[in-house]
């Protein structure tokens, strides 16, 4: 695999080879169509609120691959810097891949000037690339972070657009969500107020929204730190199922059996002592 | 000047020609220069506009196609299960319409007779015109049988409703639970367009892919060797429904809020409902 690489140079960009492949496939004769697969969306809530020491950030965990809850316990809040943290929504991978670029990116800057990176800088970067790919990146993406010049919310879409805002939601929960915020929102909240109202604001989406659900995650940004807080509400529909479902060994019939030995040669061998609470 | 036939783009060989008079005439370049630039602007302006005068659009003014569906998905999962003498019929309580949810409370089994329980999802609209028809039917037969309809009966019946729809069918999903006339549990299975089975179990719906096999191996011993076959009980039906629908809620976004078993016997027919998850 590596050497893969020193042969051909990676091609930057989307990769349109099998386009015209999967055109043919797709209106295949009756019989032989194929569906493309879908990717997996998050279909999510996810919120944020500037108050007075920082940023509040807040996201809901499932995913789910069209009417299927792909993952309960999904992680939406990814670190970019160790001052800025971004919420994303939309496609799964897309989010992951995106947010995981900015994040190298960002260090790298990091290492090479000595400075802790600036909100506003992560901003344009990740709007700079989401342009450049004309919206094929599905990315909604909620970016917050506390650096010297403040604390700042930006909301940056998946064509582009940027917005900057002291409270915000997005995903497919963002209307039940946006409804709590913008009914509580005042200015220079404290902590708890602030936490309080996107956890609420979060459980709005979960209720009312179908691709959301499951347990509420927060992140919390100061000057300080970051305290990331998962989860911090957990799902309260735990019912549990009143059977075992287990099965004795035995229960799937075997068929047949075919024992390949393994022949194999002692050549070397080492001891190495793990270090115990015992050893002095 | 004569005004060309076909307007447009002959006025610049005018306009070249005015020029050349004007030079000679005025002797103000930028009085020519102004007087070439009006033609040439109304040269782009008599372009722009239609026969009547009117500004042209300029994108796309044929006509558009614009698609309506007269089905919608409404979401929620039925199952039925048939015992020696019970059946059961239950359903999810949860209407939903895309990532919305409509109402936490709209039950999809109906009872048609005292014997008798029909679970219906898919498209409510449907689901609702397809129970009407159905009592209405049930009416009929009892006022010129003097007699009720009995399960077997109703599935017959159903089936020749749902093919009278074959070219615009009815999006309904439809089980029949109900007891049979020796008393038995009977389950009758149908697709939108009225094929149906006789069964001992069936689950239909938006979770149905969910549940089916589990019910398979837990109701018909499928896949397992080594096993005592014993016949369902009615408490461990209903037991078995509960935790069914419990996983079916975890992984489906379409199925939640509440459960309503409805049990079937001899003495009649009793209700229970338990809550699922509501996200």
């Amino acid at each position: 695999m590596a050497l893969s690489n020193v042969l051909e140079p990676a091609v930057s960009g989307f990769n349109f080879e099998n386009s015209t492949r999967n055109i043919v496939l797709e209106n295949g004769s009756e019989e032989g169509k194929i569906k493309a697969p879908t990717p997996m969306k998050t279909g999510t809530t996810i919120a944020g609120v500037v108050y007075k020491d920082g940023v509040v950030l807040g996201a809901d965990t499932r995913a789910t691959s069209d009417e299927v809850v792909a993952d309960k316990m999904c992680a939406k809040i990814h670190y970019i810097a160790p001052n800025i943290y971004c919420c994303g929504a939309g496609t799964a991978a897309d989010t992951e891949k995106t947010t995981d670029m900015l994040s190298s990116n960002l260090t790298i800057f990091s290492m090479n000037s000595g400075r802790n990176p600036r909100v506003v800088m992560a901003v344009n970067i990740l709007q700079d690339m989401l342009f450049r790919y004309r919206g094929m990146i599905g990315a909604h993406i909620i970016l917050g972070g506390v650096d010297c010049t403040g604390s700042h919310l930006y909301t940056v879409g998946p064509y582009g657009s940027i917005d900057k805002v002291p409270y915000l939601a997005m995903g497919s929960g963002k209307l039940p969500a946006m409804g709590i915020l913008e009914d509580r929102f005042k200015g220079n909240m404290d902590l708890e107020e602030a936490k309080a109202l996107v956890s609420d604001a979060i459980h709005a989406g979960i209720m009312s929204d179908l691709g959301s659900g499951n347990n509420i995650d927060l992140c919390v940004i100061t000057k300080e730190g970051v305290d990331y807080i998962r989860p911090h509400r957990e799902s309260i529909y735990n019912y549990k199922r009143q059977a075992k479902y287990k099965y004795k060994p035995g229960t799937t019939p075997v068929l047949t059996k075919s024992v390949n030995q393994l022949e194999l040669e002692l050549v070397h061998e080492t001891v190495q002592m793990m270090e115990t609470a015992g050893s002095s | 000047m004569t005004l060309p036939a076909d307007g447009g783009t002959s006025f610049r060989s005018d306009a070249s020609a005015q020029e050349t008079q004007d030079l000679s005439t005025s002797g103000g370049h930028i009085a020519v220069i102004q007087r070439v630039l009006v033609r040439q602007l109304k040269m782009i302006s008599a372009q722009a506009c239609g026969a009547n005068g009117k500004m042209k659009d300029y994108h796309y003014s044929g006509p558009v196609e614009h698609k309506f569906s007269p089905y919608a998905f409404n979401g929620g999962t039925v199952l039925a299960v048939a015992g020696e003498d019970f059946a059961l019929v239950a359903s999810d309580t949860r209407l939903s319409e895309g990532y919305s949810i409509h109402s936490r409370d709209s039950p999809k089994c109906y009872k048609l007779t005292d014997t008798t329980v029909i679970g219906c999802s898919g498209f409510h609209g449907d689901c609702l015109t397809l129970t009407k028809i159905i009592e209405a039917r049930l009416k009929m037969y009892k006022h010129s049988n003097n007699k009720s309809m009995t399960s077997g009966a109703i599935a017959a019946m159903l089936s020749t409703i749902l093919y009278g729809r074959r070219f615009f069918p009815y999006y309904v999903y439809n089980i029949i639970g109900g007891l049979d006339e020796e008393g038995r549990g009977a389950v009758y299975s149908f697709d939108p367009v009225g094929s149906y089975q006789r069964d001992t179990y069936k689950a239909g719906g938006s979770a149905s892919a969910m549940l089916q096999p589990l019910l398979d191996n837990q109701i018909g011993f499928k896949n397992m060797e080594n096993v005592e076959q014993v016949p369902l009980s009615q408490e461990k039906a209903v037991q078995l429904v509960k935790d069914v629908f419990i996983s079916a809620a975890e992984r489906d976004v379409y199925t939640g809020d509440a459960l309503k078993i409805c049990i079937i016997t001899k003495e009649g027919i009793r209700e229970e409902i338990v809550p699922l998850r509501k996200d």
